[in-house]
């Protein structure tokens, strides 16, 4: 029954299209065809923006139906329109921008076929299944004021004279009937595809809205990179200033009092020297430790493979490393890519739990590919997820954010797999190439 | 005793070549680059070396290179490496040929002349001198991964030193306990590690970075 009552429906919906398709195609075709063509004197310019927005109107609700009635997804291929400005300029400016969209004119040339094969299509499985009660009317005595009136009354193919005749349509009327109600969907459907074809965005428009996804993600990452690094800037200026750069006044100060010392109280003076030598050595480590932050030495002497390896010694637990690289990746890949792979590292060791992991580095089909796997505790949470979590996966998960960002600058990508339970594997590609 | 003398930086290079002629050294070449090194290593078959890890022209660790390039031509050859940052990496690559004489120090080490100047006899000597940064970094990795063979705090203390590469009299000298103690302290080490007991200094820093290593 249910079937039935689709096949109906469908058939209902067909018909609707059908009627409504014609009616309503031909009526925006010529109204914005006129339109366009009034341009010329003028007027066009105020009507052309209303019979646009009609006509997209008109293919907005096709492409709702479409994906309500038949599953079938028409993505919207209107280019965003200008600011709208008021007065004359503003209305050559939409006019313009509405005709210069390859959309408008694909929108037409729908029009013209929804007219046409469309509401061909559309009719079809209707028209056969009202030849089922047609047919019934028929051979219960219509034929017969019909044949009086003037005849010539065709059933499809059967020419109704007598009433044997007629009893012969209510069986045809349901062989059509019941072939209408099965056409009647897949029919629906290939009307909703006929109009995908120019309604959807062609290949052209395709390539554009991928574009214009891809300069909004480069606007977004390249905000992050600005601010990632003008807040690195300010992190080492308040590191030098609060540390070597006081550490070495601190000296200057007692290198002072030891001139004033050195032949009245040499015992003292000698104290003071000592304690210098201290503070410039903790400011030469603490130089040492804010370098290997901006820029870790072994990367620049050895390049990322032996940059990893002592980063991987250097971790409090064993790290196993697999690194196969032919060649040296350009260096704000190398970089960051070592500082993600210190700050998965670094992870690890404080919040998994971990007893190993291991690290595996390689180059492919010009991507570096990166993943680091340990064996702790799992529940890792991935950036995007972290914001409805505990402040804990928020903290790790935020770690794993800036890493996203600053490998995203370079159209990296990470992933993390994180089961509770262990084990952990957080995998990054970056794409490069190798000299 | 005759030194080559590797350092880029004119104030470093400066500042090294007036320690070690306070200290009665004979300065053979003091170069600075790693082209200029290999030839006056070869060239002038120095008693010791002191060399940057970065160096000219290319600003990679060209003197580590150099350095261990040389000492392929000539195994042994005494070679301390001075650096800004140590590795843990850049040791072993220079422990591996098992031959001794190397050295391997921050430059901060330098501050301490006695100290320093101590380091490069014993490297000059066959021996060997680690950074107390690198050993302490492989002692503290180690007591992670698993207690360290039940050594108490004295002969923990010991065998950063021995790692170090001092003698049984110099560790005694800067734990102010006699010989004799440090020679026990050692001897239960090697015990407690599974090592075999040695007397040979250089041998005695291969054996414990060997099992540091091991984890």
């Amino acid at each position: 029954m249910k079937k039935i009552g689709n096949a109906l429906l469908s058939a209902a919906r067909g018909l609707w299209l059908a009627i409504f398709g014609l009616v309503a195609s031909i009526l925006l075709f010529v109204l914005t065809v006129l339109s366009i063509a009034f341009t010329l004197l003028g007027i066009g310019l105020f009507t052309t923006p209303v019979a646009v927005g009609a006509h997209r109107a008109h293919a907005s609700l096709r492409r709702r139906q479409a994906k309500a009635w038949a599953g079938v997804e028409i993505p919207e291929p209107y280019r965003p329109l200008p600011a709208r400005r008021p007065g004359l300029a503003g209305q050559v400016e939409l006019c313009t921008a509405l005709l210069k969209d390859p959309a408008t004119w694909r929108d037409l040339l729908w029009l013209l076929v929804d007219a046409t094969a469309g509401t061909l299509l559309a009719i079809l499985a209707p028209v056969l299944v009202l030849y089922l009660p047609w047919g019934i009317v028929l051979a219960l005595g219509v034929w017969e004021p019909i044949e009086r009136a003037g005849g010539g009354l065709w059933f499809t193919f059967l020419h109704i004279t007598d009433q044997s005749t007629a009893h012969l349509a209510a069986p045809l009327g349901l062989v059509w009937g019941v072939l209408g109600a099965f056409l009647a969907r897949p029919l629906l459907r290939a009307d909703f595809l006929l109009a995908k074809q120019l309604i959807a965005p062609g290949p052209a428009t395709a390539r554009e809205l991928e574009l214009a996804r891809r300069v909004d993600r480069l606007t977004e990452s390249r905000h992050d990179a600005v601010d990632d690094s003008a807040a690195e800037l300010r992190r080492i200026e308040r590191d030098l200033h609060d540390g070597a750069q006081a550490r070495l006044v601190a000296m200057g100060m007692s290198l002072g009092t030891i001139e004033a010392l050195i032949e009245k109280d040499p015992a003292r003076a000698k104290q003071l020297v000592a304690a210098a030598r201290t503070n410039s050595a903790e400011a030469l480590a603490e130089l040492r430790d804010l370098v290997r932050g901006i820029h870790p030495p072994v990367l620049a002497e050895r390049g990322l493979a032996d940059a990893l390896r002592a980063l991987a010694l250097r971790m409090p637990l064993p790290v196993e490393v697999d690194v196969e690289l032919a060649g040296r990746a350009e260096e704000p890949v190398e970089t960051a890519a070592y500082f993600a792979v210190s700050e998965v590292l670094t992870n690890a060791a404080k919040h998994s739990g971990a007893r190993r992991v291991w690290l595996d580095v390689h180059h492919a089909e010009g991507m570096l590919r990166i993943s680091v796997t340990d064996n702790g505790r799992g529940g890792a949470v991935a950036p995007a997820d972290a914001a409805t979590r505990g402040a804990a996966a928020r903290a790790a998960g935020s770690g794993l954010a800036g890493i996203e960002r600053r490998i995203g600058t370079l159209d990296g990508v990470l992933a993390v797999s994180s089961p509770a339970g262990g084990p952990t594997m957080v995998t990054m590609e970056i794409p490069c190439v190798l000299r | 005793m005759r030194v080559v003398i590797a350092e880029d930086l004119f104030l470093l290079r400066d500042g090294l070549v007036r320690l070690l002629e306070a200290y009665d050294f004979e300065i053979a070449a003091a170069v600075e680059s790693g082209p200029e090194l290999s030839r006056a290593l070869a060239e002038l078959r120095p008693d010791v070396a002191v060399v940057d890890v970065r160096l000219p022209p290319s600003f990679t660790d060209e003197g580590l290179q150099c350095a261990l390039a040389a000492r392929r031509e000539t195994p042994g050859l005494p070679v301390l490496v001075l650096s800004q940052h140590v590795e843990q990496l850049y040791a072993r690559e220079l422990l591996a040929d098992g031959s001794g004489g190397v050295g391997y120090l921050l430059k901060d080490r330098v501050f301490d002349a006695d100290q320093f100047v101590d380091a490069v006899r014993r490297v000059a000597a066959g021996g060997t001198a680690m950074d107390p940064q690198v050993i302490s970094q492989l002692l503290s990795r180690r007591a992670q991964d698993r207690p360290m063979g039940g050594l108490t705090p004295r002969e923990r203390e010991v065998i950063e030193l021995m790692a170090q590469g001092r003698s049984n009299a110099a560790i005694a000298a800067q734990l102010h306990v006699t010989e004799r103690a440090v020679a026990k302290h050692t001897s239960n080490i090697f015990g407690k590690l599974g090592l075999p007991p040695s007397e040979d200094d250089n041998r005695r820093v291969l054996a414990v970075l060997a099992y540091l290593d091991r984890g």
